[in-house]
């Protein structure tokens, strides 16, 4: 399965996908990047006169590469692949650094295991100095999607 | 291991995965995971890798999908124990 077809399986509209490139993948892992665009909505008000991108975007952009890319290309041999996403169903994430409007991160994630229709993963955020902005682990559930 | 000894070390497995402490207590063969301990699918999943790391088995898919109550599960680790000794 190549890079692009993952990006294009997606299910997220165009103000809520956190994926701009993927780097690698493979049936262990998955490297990508993101670059937030200084004009995200979410800058207007997280903070008050201090854009800071919030912890739960940063967390959102682990899981949709480390997580739900890697695990739409584990189902790539699934026989109604169409209509099968993942959805996370726990994380646990420290956060380091403070990423700032227009900053590009690259997210790398190992899988942990996958079994039983349950993906855990481990995923770290660096900047492009690769210094680590978050890191901790996440997992994922596949679910079928309802109107797919 | 006889029964009681199973569904104790099952106890044991089960505990961080439950807020039903009060539950946990009355703990019997018909507990139900989902409906009496109020643990989700993904939590299920945890517990039977718990399990095969415990017991030293490996539980297939449709094993796992049996194991929803605490009697169908002790069913399944005393299958696969038997398996393995024989």
């Amino acid at each position: 399965m190549l890079k692009e077809d993952i990006l294009h399986k997606l299910p997220y509209g165009k103000s809520f996908r956190f994926v701009d490139e993927l780097l690698h993948i493979d049936e262990n892992g998955v490297a990508g990047e993101y670059t937030y665009a200084a004009d995200s909505y979410f800058y207007e008000s997280h903070f008050k006169d201090y854009p800071v991108t919030p912890a739960v975007i940063l967390t959102e952009t682990m899981a949709q590469i480390g997580l739900v890319c890697l695990g739409l290309y584990l189902l790539k041999d699934a026989s109604d692949e169409a209509k099968i996403s993942l959805a996370m169903t726990s994380n646990s994430i420290d956060f380091l650094k403070p990423v700032y409007p227009g900053e590009k991160v690259i997210v790398t994630s190992e899988k942990l295991y996958f079994r039983f229709n349950k993906l855990s993963c481990k995923v770290k955020m660096e900047n492009v100095s690769g210094e680590v902005i978050c890191k901790g682990t996440i997992s994922g559930m596949l679910i079928s999607k309802p109107h797919g | 291991m006889d029964k009681q000894h199973l569904i104790e070390e099952l106890i044991t497995i089960i505990t961080p995965y439950t807020e039903e402490k009060s539950a946990l207590e009355r703990v019997g063969e018909n507990t139900d995971f989902i409906k009496d301990l109020k643990i989700n699918s993904a939590n299920l999943v945890d517990i039977i890798l718990d399990i095969e790391e415990k017991f030293k088995i490996e539980i297939d898919n449709d094993s796992m999908a049996k194991m929803l109550t605490v009697k169908a599960t002790i069913e399944v680790i005393e299958s696969k124990l038997q398996a393995n000794a024989g």
